[in-house]
């Protein structure tokens, strides 16, 4: 009996991955990068409405920061630099992931959740340090709410760290694509907190 | 195309219990259910809605005397402003979004389906949220400080729910295609459903960085965005026009979609169709300001280039981009062998009340009018919102086959897609030219016309609308349960 093959055709090429949370992210840090500017540019509108007042320097200034509150400079220096270095982990952890090496994507990865959480205790310290009451005054008022609602965005990116170690830390390194996601959030969530940073603390 | 059958995907027989049911429903994945939920809750908001505006109407008849307290009235403008938006416009966009989408593109699911069912969850605990404040004199402007906290908690929980569907919307689009289908070529529906969900995820979240400061100054301080009565000035705009454009982008694709399968050809300049389409979106620049763009004719030659620029850019922008795409949809019915489709009727008919809607606002936009503060926005709100419905009606009885099987008739399409033209009209149209009467009161006005008239004949627009409505869900209920079984796929058109 004879038998006959089947020439089959070859497979087609595979399509290129598309990374769906790397796009899921990058709408979800269009739409914060949205919520934050936003945020600032109403607090550059009530800032500019302000009336002038004479500085100690003798210059005239918008009388937005009142005079007995005093910004704990140092700290808020320390959080924008650490929020740089946030960035250089979460970028080591896609590194690692392509190497796949797991012990050194979820050191990075934990470093880059402790970050996360020293920048919102130094918020926290901020808040004590500046002695201030919500409800003081217009600046008062605003400056809690932008600076909550970036310490909420702060929260996201530090469960998302976690989560994302508990991926390394089981060996789940086949999609890199999430830790490349990781890593988008953070340079947005550091983006974002460099320029309140600028506008808020800064600027004043 | 064939769609996906979930079930035979699976092998997993459905329950048959009713609460096996429920529970199917409840933790869905699937993104016909998903989207059926947005439906079905935003018809209930509907019915708010014509309720809202047959009361309101009936109370302006005789504005000598009132039927309804102050804060009610207060509240009933307000319920009337936010929902139309926030209940009915918004998630009718996401629910047949969602629903169609992912079967358009040949995805055999949405991506990040949790999180779209996470969007339906919070838009509507929010809406219990903001209906129930609105009842307890909660809304803008509203008397009792806890329940406008409600609401602007109840708004603030919505928007994230949406901006959380749009972000499931926009990344099935872009990364759960059929290997093969670009970008440029998804379906036009699918395509005006991408451009709004990218317009809702930038500028919803503009909404939600005010909101955020409106709530905790109203909660804590009440020093700096004006209490209850500031609510409109600083939240007002993301439910008013131009951002409401943004919420009727799909029910001008489904126009796009529907012209050329009418007409039996492909859709001639269909590149010009998209960026018509797109140039809709442009109305998120306007919004995003949060600043009405008026033209004021007067000053200098720059101080008139200075007003002219801003207010065409932001008003009439938009408008362009629905007449681009309504001229297209013309082009393709006179250049093929048109034969009448069920669908193409009421999303015809929806699609030009939007024009009109849209035209209203470009109107109403030039200062020398002197519209502003009188029932004009309110005819225009009208317009858009009603609008939109008789394209969702369209829509439900286009797609109605891909999503449960059967079949929608014909006749009935058409009869209410028709009748519901009327009531718009009628509901609208009186207030375009009783610029007199002011807007968010019902009493003591008092201006040279046939004021009477004008009320009596919006409230009998509303009431119509009411029964078109009625209609409809009865229609749609009896066609899932024993309409006539569809054959192949509505795509087998395309």
């Amino acid at each position: 009996m004879s038998t006959t093959t089947t020439q089959a055709l070859p497979s087609g090429a595979r399509p290129a991955p598309r990374s769906s949370i790397l796009v899921a992210t990058s709408a979800v840090a269009a739409a914060g990068t949205m919520l934050m500017f936003g945020m600032l540019a109403m607090w550059l509108k009530f800032r500019d409405a302000s009336s002038l007042r004479e500085s100690a320097r003798g210059k005239m200034i918008h009388d937005w920061l009142p005079a007995d509150i005093k910004i704990p400079e140092v700290a808020t220096n320390t959080m924008a630099i650490t929020m740089v270095i946030a960035c250089v982990m979460a970028q080591w952890a896609v590194y690692s992931t392509r190497r796949n090496d797991s012990s050194h994507a979820t050191l990075a990865l934990a470093i880059t959740s402790i970050i996360g959480i020293a920048v919102i205790n130094a918020q926290v310290a901020v808040y004590l340090q500046m002695e201030m009451g919500l409800t003081d005054g217009v600046y008062q008022t605003m400056f809690y709410a932008i600076t909550g609602t970036m310490m909420v965005l702060l929260v996201t990116g530090v469960a998302f760290s976690v989560v994302t170690m508990f991926r390394a830390v089981a060996g789940r390194l086949g999609d890199s694509s999430v830790m490349s996601s990781h890593a988008l959030y953070w340079y947005f969530l550091t983006a974002v907190f460099v320029v309140l940073w600028f506008v808020v603390y800064v600027q004043k | 195309m064939n769609t996906v059958n979930p079930t035979a995907a699976t092998g997993v027989a459905p329950p048959s219990n009713l609460l096996g049911v429920v529970a199917n429903w409840i933790t869905t994945t699937d993104h016909k259910k998903i989207g059926r939920l947005f439906v079905g809750a935003s018809a209930l908001w509907m019915l708010i809605i014509v309720g809202v505006g047959i009361a309101l109407g009936v109370e302006r008849i005789a504005p000598k005397s009132s039927i309804l307290n102050a804060n009610s009235v207060t509240q009933l403008f307000a319920m009337l402003r936010t929902g139309a938006s926030f209940g009915v416009l918004l998630p009718l966009s996401l629910g047949f979004g969602i629903a169609v989408v992912p079967t358009q593109i040949g995805s055999r699911s949405l991506s990040f389906a949790r999180l779209a069912m996470f969007g339906f969850y919070a838009w509507i605990i929010a809406s219990g949220l903001v209906i129930g404040s609105f009842i307890a004199n909660g809304g803008p402007g509203g008397g009792d400080p806890q329940m406008v906290d409600l609401y602007l908690l109840g708004i603030g929980i919505g928007v994230v729910g949406v901006i959380a569907a749009s972000v499931s919307l926009l990344t099935t689009v872009l990364t759960s295609r059929r290997t093969g289908l670009s970008l440029l070529d998804v379906p036009m529906f699918s395509w005006s459903v991408f451009v709004g969900a990218i317009s809702a995820v930038l500028t919803l979240p503009v909404l939600l960085s005010s909101l955020i400061y409106v709530a905790v100054d109203h909660h804590y301080a009440r020093l700096v965005f004006g209490g209850n009565e500031g609510i409109n000035t600083w939240l007002g705009w993301g439910f008013s026009q131009p951002q409401t454009f943004l919420y009727v982008i799909p029910a001008i694709g489904l126009l796009a979609e529907l012209a050329p399968i009418a007409a039996r050809i492909r859709q001639p300049l269909r590149g010009a169709m998209l960026v018509g389409v797109g140039l809709v979106s442009t109305a998120m620049f306007g919004t995003v300001t949060q600043t009405p763009h008026m033209f004021v004719w007067g000053g200098t030659l720059t101080d008139k280039a200075k007003s002219a620029i801003p207010y065409a850019w932001f008003n009439l922008l938009p408008v362009l981009g629905v007449v681009v795409v309504t001229l297209l949809a013309l082009l393709a019915i006179q250049k093929g062998t048109t034969r009448l489709i069920a669908p193409f009727v009421p999303t015809f008919l929806g699609v030009g009340m939007i024009v009109v809607g849209m035209a209203g606002n470009a109107v109403q936009m030039i200062d020398s009018a002197k519209l502003t503060g009188s029932v004009f926005e309110e005819a225009a709100v009208t317009y858009i919102t009603y609008g939109a419905m008789l394209c969702a009606w369209g829509a439900i009885s286009y797609f109605g086959p891909a999503l449960w099987g059967r079949k929608i008739p014909d006749a009935s399409v058409i009869a209410l897609g028709a009748l519901g033209l009327f009531a718009t009209v009628l509901a609208a149209a009186p207030y375009y030219f009783a610029k007199d009467q002011a807007a968010g009161v019902v009493s003591d006005f008092d201006y040279s016309g046939p004021q009477t008239v004008f009320n009596s004949i919006v409230s009998f627009g509303h009431v119509l609308m009411g029964v078109c409505l009625l209609s409809a869900i009865a229609i749609s209920i009896k066609s899932l349960r024993s309409g006539e079984v569809a054959s192949g796929t509505v795509w087998s058109d395309q």
